[in-house]
């Protein structure tokens, strides 16, 4: 505190009493009770929960037919704090859980929220499988560029020339230009933003939320703590200036042109949309050309 | 109208950097963790856009569009 003459506000806070208050728009859908989250000032977690939530509202998609699936990590705490079914599974292993409610129950959809290490590192196999087979999931990537919970180490997001604490000269390993990765792996809906592009953010989640099959949206979110403390970026509302200036919208680019250097321009927008039959109408279809009448599709939980 | 959750709010000023009309300011008392949190002292000039209230990490901003 610099300035002794200031008062803490708390005194004179008029604090409404719950019968006078309106409720919050993201409310419906927030653990409240949890509130305040962990995240660190200016981080951009809490903003993208909110493109998540109002994507969501959006896409008029029932609270019934919507899971949330997180792994570890500070991004993987998503689900913790979302008012409908959720679960904060183990480190890499969102996509795993989630495919099997997916296939479990067919009317679900089913949305992972986690960082760039829980999806693309340690869950990077589970990440292409899920992809290639085209099982209805939509993955909502928060890439902050490095793993951020556990330290703040380089991890396959993590620019060549970033400081990490296991980079400390800095990054050289080539990293992964992840709407490539998981177009070549066979997603039907690709797109990346920066948290500071929520409505397009928003747009693309309810999109991604209607779509389906394999559905990835990466975004660009700050880590003040971490990685921008580390190559001394200044705070999240620096890296949120960075991202005004410096993000291209190039709506339907080539993926492959979508790597991202060190502090440079960050071309985001939406880059595929296309259609193609999910990993269960595939199967249905197949055996059914296999097997004719004797195939009987399992139809969920209630059939 | 402009309600923020004073409390909520851990004073990263993205609601008052990128209000596209400087209705927001960073107020010049503390809440109980130690942010300064933004005070919309230009509301007349509020359009009602949301944009504070979608990019604000904390949940702490609520625009009421009458
Ligand atoms: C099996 C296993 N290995 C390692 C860890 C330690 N660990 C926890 S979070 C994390 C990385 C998280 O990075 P990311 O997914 O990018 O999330 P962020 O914190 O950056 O949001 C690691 C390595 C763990 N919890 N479990
Ligand atoms: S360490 Fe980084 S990613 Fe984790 S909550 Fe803090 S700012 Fe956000
Ligand atoms: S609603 Fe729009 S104009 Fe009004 S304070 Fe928020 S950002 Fe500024
Ligand atoms: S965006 Fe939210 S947390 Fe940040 S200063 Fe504004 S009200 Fe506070
Ligand atoms: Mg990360």
């Amino acid at each position: 505190m610099n300035n002794p003459d200031v008062q803490p506000l708390t005194d004179t806070l008029h604090i409404p009493q719950p019968e006078e208050e309106l409720p919050h728009p993201m409310e419906e859908f927030l653990r409240t009770e949890r509130l305040p989250h962990i995240w660190c000032s200016t981080c951009g977690i809490g903003t993208v929960i909110t493109a998540f939530i109002t994507g969501l509202q959006k896409s008029g998609l029932e609270r019934e037919k919507v899971a949330v699936v997180s792994g570890i990590g500070c991004s993987g705490r998503a689900a913790g704090y979302l008012r409908l079914d959720s679960f904060h599974s183990t480190h890499g292993r969102a996509i795993p859980f989630a495919t099997g409610l997916a296939l479990g129950n067919p009317e679900l959809k089913l949305v992972v929220i986690s960082g760039d290490g829980d999806i693309i590192a340690i869950g990077g196999n589970h990440f292409i499988h899920a992809a290639r087979r085209n099982i209805n999931l939509s993955i909502i990537c928060i890439n902050n560029f490095n793993y951020a919970m556990t330290g703040g180490q380089a991890g396959p997001t993590t620019p060549i020339e970033a400081n990490a604490s296991t980079a400390p000269y800095g990054c050289y390993e080539f990293p992964f230009n992840l709407p490539h990765l998981a177009e070549s792996s066979g997603a039907v809906y690709v797109a990346r933003w920066t948290s500071l592009h929520i409505r397009r953010l928003t747009n693309s989640i309810s999109e991604a939320l209607l779509k389906p099959g394999f559905s990835f949206i990466e975004v660009i979110s700050p880590c003040p703590t971490l990685y921008a403390r580390r190559n001394r970026l200044g705070t999240g509302l620096d890296l949120m200036r960075f991202y005004h200036d410096n993000a291209k919208i190039k709506h339907g680019t080539d993926t492959r042109k979508l790597d991202i250097e060190y502090q440079d321009e960050i071309i985001v927008g939406k880059f595929l949309d296309k259609d193609k039959p999910t990993f269960l109408e595939k199967r249905d279809d197949f055996l059914k050309s296999k097997l004719g009448d004797k195939f009987v599709p399992y139809m969920g939980p209630k059939a | 109208m402009i309600e923020i959750d004073e409390e909520y709010c851990k004073g990263c000023s993205i609601c008052i950097d990128f209000c596209p009309l400087e209705v927001l300011e960073i107020s010049d008392k503390i809440n109980r963790k130690g942010y300064y949190p933004p005070v919309p002292t230009y509301e007349e000039k509020c359009i009602g856009c949301r944009f504070c209230e979608l990019l604000c990490p904390e949940f702490s901003i609520m625009v009421i569009n009458e």
